[in-house]
């Protein structure tokens, strides 16, 4: 492995810079609609005074009686209050996949082709977790 | 001499009253929440985000002393004691556990404690059968779930109280496969001011019980710290630093993974979610902060007995016994 007189590899150096600006900005973003949230700047698609009705129900029950959509179908009610704050959270769950592919290029570069396969598994993972196709319910 | 042994003592006292402190408010908080609060609409609706804001806070506090993640303290006490349904505790105890990892890993790695080699391979089989955990545990019905999970932390609590550690464990030769992947490295250990050389061993086996380890994060929505260095330092002999550094980074893709399931599935509710992160990673720099002012045995066995508490009232609660 490549060393530095740090001790830190570059690819390692690489990934905490990405990791560092992806995790901050998803939790100003993740802050900022929350605030708009709750104190009723955005408008919610659940409104927040019906929120003690639902919020112990089963998931399904939930989902029908507040109309909630899965999958990534909750983008086009970005614009509500509660949903918006999934930006953020999607962000954040996003921020390791932009380490990975920015990592892949050094490793290639190295002909580290291990490391290489180990991230495009990962991103597949990340990938496959995110499109939504694995839909199960209770 | 009787002056130094008394101002030991107030500081002992100091220290430990702090503990009680957070025990004593986080024990009327639980009582408050398990009898008052299933009525719906019998209070504003801000009271219990408020509440959880201010549990996952003192959770913070607590999490970083007691070297425990945030996550496996979060989902038992809220699922157990608040009336949010416990699919939305889980999704919320991922994001928990997220955001806490998230906003560590970097310097975690700029600082060598987490190694990219160490974590890739590991991580890689963690987040794909932590997919699969996070579908299971949607797919079953929540006491099943409540159940295993009371189960699981009874577990928990009996690694944490029997498990020893090693800061340095001696690995006299790295495995083929370890070898093959570079997993060794080189930290800056500042306690000792000297540069530590490490290696590892044991790795088929580890990466068997990372599958394990991930499952149970998707399943129960909790970071999987607790498991994850007993991994990386008793069984594959990284330096204890290391471990923890190198376990923390594993959970930014695990718990990544594993959150998509729940957010795409609709388990992640905001009112749950965000005051819980804020909370906790609030909690967690003034438990970082206090680190040299709380007894960490105190907090570790203060901790371990709320697991306790929280697992019995899990298992309880999924058996019908205490709802």
């Amino acid at each position: 492995m490549e060393k530095k007189d740090s001790h830190i590899s570059v690819e390692q150096q690489l990934y905490a810079k990405l990791l560092q600006w992806g995790s901050r900005f998803g939790l100003v973003i993740l802050v900022a609609s929350f605030l708009g949230y709750v104190f009723g700047l955005i408008p919610a698609h659940v409104p927040l005074d019906e929120l003690q009705k639902v919020w112990g129900l089963p998931l399904q029950e939930y989902l029908t009686r507040t109309n909630t959509p899965t999958g990534w179908s909750w983008l086009q009610l970005a614009g509500k209050g509660d949903i918006s704050n999934f930006v953020g959270i999607a962000i954040l769950c996003a921020s390791s996949l932009v380490c990975l592919v920015a990592v892949i290029p050094v490793y290639a570069k190295r002909g580290d082709w291990v490391f290489v396969t180990l991230c495009i598994l990962a991103i597949l993972v990340q990938v496959l977790a995110a499109s939504g196709i694995l839909n199960v319910g209770h | 001499m009787f002056g130094k042994a008394f101002s030991d003592f107030v500081g002992l006292l100091k220290a430990n009253a702090v503990v009680l402190w957070l025990a004593l408010s986080f024990c009327a908080a639980s009582a408050y929440a398990a009898d008052a609060i299933p009525t719906p609409t019998a209070m504003p609706w801000w009271v219990l985000p408020l509440g959880l804001f201010i549990t996952s806070f003192l959770l913070g506090i607590v999490a970083v002393p007691s070297g425990v993640g945030g996550g496996v303290l979060f989902v038992p006490i809220v699922g157990g004691f608040f009336p949010f349904h416990l699919d939305f505790v889980r999704g919320a105890g991922l994001l928990v556990a997220l955001a806490s990892a998230l906003a560590a890993g970097p310097s975690l790695l700029r600082g060598g404690l987490a190694d990219l080699r160490l974590a890739l391979p590991m991580a890689v089989l963690a987040s794909a059968s932590a997919i699969g955990g996070a579908m299971v545990g949607l797919a079953i019905p929540a006491n099943i779930v409540q159940i295993a999970l009371g189960g699981t932390i009874l577990g928990i609590v009996t690694l944490m109280a029997m498990a020893k550690k090693s800061e340095f464990p001696e690995v006299s030769a790295p495995d083929r496969l370890s070898a093959a992947l570079s997993m060794n490295g080189i930290f800056h250990d500042a306690a000792r001011g000297q540069n530590i050389n490490w290696q590892v061993h044991r790795t088929g086996k580890g990466l068997v019980l990372f599958l394990c380890i991930g499952f149970l994060a998707g399943l129960f929505g909790m970071g999987a710290g607790w498991a994850n260095v007993p991994v990386l330092n008793l069984l594959m002999g990284a330096p204890l630093k290391v471990s923890a550094g190198t376990s923390s980074f594993i959970l930014t893709l695990v718990d990544s993974s594993a959150a998509w399931i729940y957010l795409n599935k609709g388990a992640v509710m905001a009112i749950v979610t965000v005051p819980s992160v804020i909370g906790m990673m609030l909690g967690a720099t003034i438990g970082a902060r206090l680190l040299h002012v709380l007894k960490a045995s105190v907090v570790r066995k203060m901790v371990i007995s709320l697991l306790l508490f929280a697992g019995i009232r899990a298992l309880l609660k999924g058996l019908g016994i205490w709802i």
